[in-house]
């Protein structure tokens, strides 16, 4: 059943994932990549991380994709404005792409064997695992962060503003 | 969704991430518009999660997941600033091409 | 050793202020100095140097001839099974040159706050002054050879300073380095002695040195090499032949810095540190030796310069050279407490001679030229009376202080060599002479300065007059600390002393005790020389008026070659400075020039190429860099792979 389940979602992710990158309307990149987050929010919650699955969809689907719409909106790109590379580049980017995966897989298999492991605890993705980690362990992490957010809100308003001429 | 630990192995997490990634970085090589390529890198930093999430169910450790919080902390940062970059060359060279952008150089 | 050792007493805390409190001016004086008033710096000095002479009384009081303090502060270095404390020690041989170095650091004090009254480096100079006894305190404190190193390096570093204080005259900064120079050449012995002991006795303690040293026996090679080294160390601060060019040239600083560093303490140090290690030198007869003739040596050699010289502080100098050779010929002959007696009463009139000087120069508006003084008896009366005391005093007139300690050492020189003793009385009969020329050529007859001087001349206000008549009385009855046992009275100093001197007495061979008639005899000769020797400085300058000539050329070759100092400067110019002058001018060329240059340029031609080459991989393309940033990835993982 699980495993059922993995293959669907895993398949979706890929093919959603390659939408992003062959979809000819920067529109249909953002919306596949939307649906790219939602499968793999539903790994999450495979992988019984239940507060970060919902995290990741406010984030991410909320918040994120959302600025892109704003942005591919706001510029009005569409196909025929869409720059395209020359298909040599293409393939020499598909071989990049490709060697890398198998050098990743083939380092995978020289590292440590990884397979079934010990049964593990059910209840690390709830909310209050996770947040009695973030503001134990990771309280400094967590308080600094926040700065990080303000020095981008304040970064990003001063970039996009209009410049006085 | 108990049993899913025990009926799916971490390889094949393992495997789905690296894809993910290599989709990422192929779509970064093979596009020119700047926004894709962020998005790209969405992908890219997702994969990262993926495998982070799935080290911490496997070894029953919640630290992963704090750190898949810090990453969408910085995602988010990241693509704030990255897009308002975006907003101001565009309206500079009325373009997203990253060819475009080619002063950078000696 | 025999002393008893004192860990906790209620002498501690005086113990600890002595060294903090010139320590606090120091730092308070020299971080807010400049936003402090004038009136307060000056008088915040002197009154730190007060507090730790008010201490250091309450220690001579508490603290019995027998007992000893030590205070570890802490652990400094350890290393192996050797470690060395940040430790201070207290015992009879300390108290005294605590006394003499805070008592007479606080009259000099006193007295710069009026003598630098109108200079413009006012606070600096209390600053370094406290730096000064800061270090010094250091120097007689410390319980081990490194800590007295680290008291002695920083009297040179203050001594440097204050020589150099006006820096803007360039004259008086070759002075300064010449000091310092001089002062390393020693240093090195000094270091070297102690690696040596450190290397084969494993501790740097004194008592430790000595104990070590009295279970290898007399005369043992280790032990000559390591007192010689010291000994070296000695004649540079001490300034003994041949290092002692620098101390001439020292005067270039102001008066009151001469007074205090370059007469009273700091040049005493050299003698301290022999009588500290004693017994060491008790087991080197050789290096006693050694240290007898150079004192001996230094002791007529710079009497005769003295002889000749025109400059009031110049042959003040010389004369502080040749009192302390005196000193040394004492320490060679074994009598470590005699040396010690003639320190504290040479402090005592060579300051007031210095400050009295000083008192003069500040008459007559910064003329040091005894040729361009005269007939200042009337007109500066308590300055003329303190400094003929002073002068008394060390040409050894009884009942003054120098007599008693001159003639303790004239008489042991003549109890173990009747030579020596000749010598030593004739450079006595000519110091005798030459302070009297001094005299005379300063306060008697006439005026031969210029009018405009003339009308100026004034008697220096009491601040400054007070120091030099407390030291004119402690001139006068400093001496009865150490009456001689001939008289039948108790040698107060030599018993004080004694726990520190007996463990080298029984070291060093006994001579048998001279017969009072004998010593009776002996005061007798001295005290005739020395009056001769006035009176006939009394003929030549007051009642023929003879004066000396400006014009060198016109001596005969002997005293041109006195007057010009013997040219030893010019000698020590052609031998050492020249020589490695040309060397370096040498290694300028060939080392510096040809090899480190070529190193350091060829370095920099070779970024710069590879810079040219790697920029041109910056195309400006963000597409390439995406992908070289994956080549690289790619790589990395290989090499991750296969590795």
């Amino acid at each position: 059943m699980s495993q059922l389940i993995f293959f669907i979602l895993s398949s979706l992710t890929i093919v959603s994932a390659l939408g992003v990158l062959f979809a000819k309307n920067p529109m249909y990149s953002v919306l596949s990549l939307i649906v790219c987050f939602f499968t793999v929010a539903g790994h999450y919650i495979m992988l019984n991380a239940q507060f970060l699955a919902i995290v990741h969809l406010i984030v991410y689907a909320g918040a994120i994709m959302v600025l892109f719409l704003f942005v591919v909106m706001l510029l009005n790109l569409n196909a025929e404005t869409e720059p395209h590379k020359t298909s040599k580049l293409k393939f020499a980017a598909v071989i990049a792409g490709g060697v890398l995966f198998l050098t990743i897989i083939a380092s995978l298999k020289a590292g440590i064997p990884v397979g079934y492991h010990l049964p593990a605890k059910s209840n690390i993705g709830l909310v209050e695992i996770v947040g009695q980690k973030l503001f134990t362990d990771f309280l400094l992490p967590f308080e600094v962060s926040s700065i990080l957010f303000l020095s981008a809100m304040i970064g990003s308003v001063v970039l996009a503003k209009k410049e006085k001429r | 969704m108990e049993n899913t630990i025990q009926t799916v192995p971490q390889n094949w997490y393992l495997l789905l991430s690296a894809f993910l990634f290599c989709i990422g970085v192929m779509g970064v090589l093979m596009r020119r518009n700047a926004i894709i390529i962020l998005m790209c890198i969405e992908l890219m930093l997702n994969s990262v999660n993926l495998l982070l999430v799935s080290f911490s169910a496997y070894n029953g450790n919640s630290d992963g997941q704090v750190f898949v919080f810090f990453i969408m902390v910085v995602a988010a940062a990241e693509v704030a600033v990255g897009l308002a970059l975006l907003m101001s060359i565009y309206r500079n060279v009325a373009s997203t091409d990253i060819n475009v952008l080619n002063k950078l150089k000696w | 050793m025999t002393e008893n050792i004192l860990q906790d007493t209620a002498l501690l805390k005086p113990a600890l202020m002595v060294p903090l409190l010139p320590l606090v001016g120091f730092l308070i004086n020299g971080l807010l100095g400049n936003k402090l008033p004038k009136s307060i710096t000056g008088w915040l000095a002197a009154l730190a140097v007060l507090g730790s002479f008010l201490c250091s009384v309450s220690i001579f009081n508490g603290l019995a001839a027998k007992d000893a303090i030590h205070i570890d502060l802490f652990n400094w270095i350890s290393f192996g099974n050797t470690s060395i404390a940040f430790g201070l020690q207290i015992d009879s041989l300390t108290t005294t040159m605590l006394l003499v170095v805070t008592g007479i650091g606080f009259l000099i004090h006193l007295y710069s706050i009026s003598y630098m009254h109108d200079d413009e480096g006012f606070t600096r100079f209390f600053t370094y002054l406290n730096l000064f006894i800061f270090f010094m305190l250091m120097l007689i404190m410390g319980s081990n050879y490194l800590m007295m190193f680290i008291g002695w390096e920083g009297v040179g570093l203050c001594s440097y300073l204050l020589i150099g204080f006006w820096f803007k005259n360039d004259a008086y900064n070759h002075a300064a380095k010449k000091a310092f120079v001089m002062n390393r050449i020693g240093d090195l012995g000094f270091l070297l002695g102690m690696f040596f002991m450190l290397f084969h006795f494993g501790t740097l303690d004194f008592d430790g040195v000595a104990t070590a040293a009295t279970g290898l026996g007399s005369n043992h090679i280790l032990i000559v090499s390591i007192t010689l080294l010291l000994f070296i160390g000695a004649m540079g601060k001490s300034a003994q032949i041949p290092l002692y060019t620098w101390l001439p040239d020292a005067m270039a600083g102001p008066t009151p810095v001469s007074a205090l560093i370059h007469a009273a303490t700091m040049v005493t140090a050299g003698i301290y540190m022999v009588v500290r290690s004693n017994v060491l030198f008790a087991l080197a007869p050789h290096t006693l030796d050694v240290v007898l003739i150079t004192g001996v040596a230094t002791s007529v050699f710079a009497a005769v310069i003295g002889l000749m010289q025109n400059d009031i502080k110049k042959v003040l100098a010389y004369s502080t050279v040749s009192q302390l050779g005196l000193m040394f010929a004492a320490l060679g002959l074994g009598a470590f407490s005699s040396g010690m007696f003639h320190v504290v009463t040479h402090a005592f009139f060579k300051a007031l001679l210095f400050l009295g000087s000083g008192s003069v120069i500040h008459a007559l508006h910064g003329e040091q030229d005894i040729r361009k003084m005269g007939g200042l008896a009337k007109k500066i009366k308590i300055t003329y009376i303190t400094f003929l005391i002073g002068s008394l005093a060390i040409s050894g007139i009884p009942p003054f202080a120098g007599f008693f300690s001159k003639d303790e050492i004239l008489a042991k020189a003549f109890e173990q060599n009747p030579l020596v003793w000749g010598i030593l009385s004739i450079s006595s009969m000519m110091t005798a002479f030459y302070m009297f020329r001094l005299v005379y050529l300063t306060f008697n007859g006439n005026f031969r300065g210029t009018e405009e001087t003339k009308k100026h001349i004034h008697e220096s206000p009491a601040i400054m007059t007070v120091p030099l008549i407390i030291l004119a009385i402690l001139s006068i009855i400093g001496g009865f600390m150490g009456l001689p046992e001939v008289l039948g009275f108790p040698h107060r100093f030599a018993s004080y002393l004694s726990h520190i001197t007996d463990a080298s007495k029984n070291l060093l061979p006994t001579t048998h005790h001279l017969s009072h008639p004998t010593e009776y005899a002996l005061i007798a000769t001295a005290v005739i020389m020395a009056i001769a020797a006035i009176f006939y400085a009394r003929n030549q300058y007051v009642t023929k008026g003879y004066l000396p000539s400006d014009d060198e050329k016109a001596l005969p070759a002997l005293q041109k070659a006195v007057a010009n100092k013997f040219y030893v400067d010019e000698i020590y110019d052609k031998i050492f400075v020249k020589p490695i002058q040309v060397l370096s001018d040498l290694f300028l060329v060939l080392v510096d020039k040809l090899i480190i240059d070529l190193l350091v340029n060829a370095t920099a031609w070779f970024v710069g190429l590879t810079g040219r080459t790697l920029r041109l991989l910056q195309t400006g393309n963000t597409g390439f860099y995406i992908f070289a940033m994956v080549s690289g990835m790619i790589i990395l993982l290989l090499i991750r792979l296969f590795i």
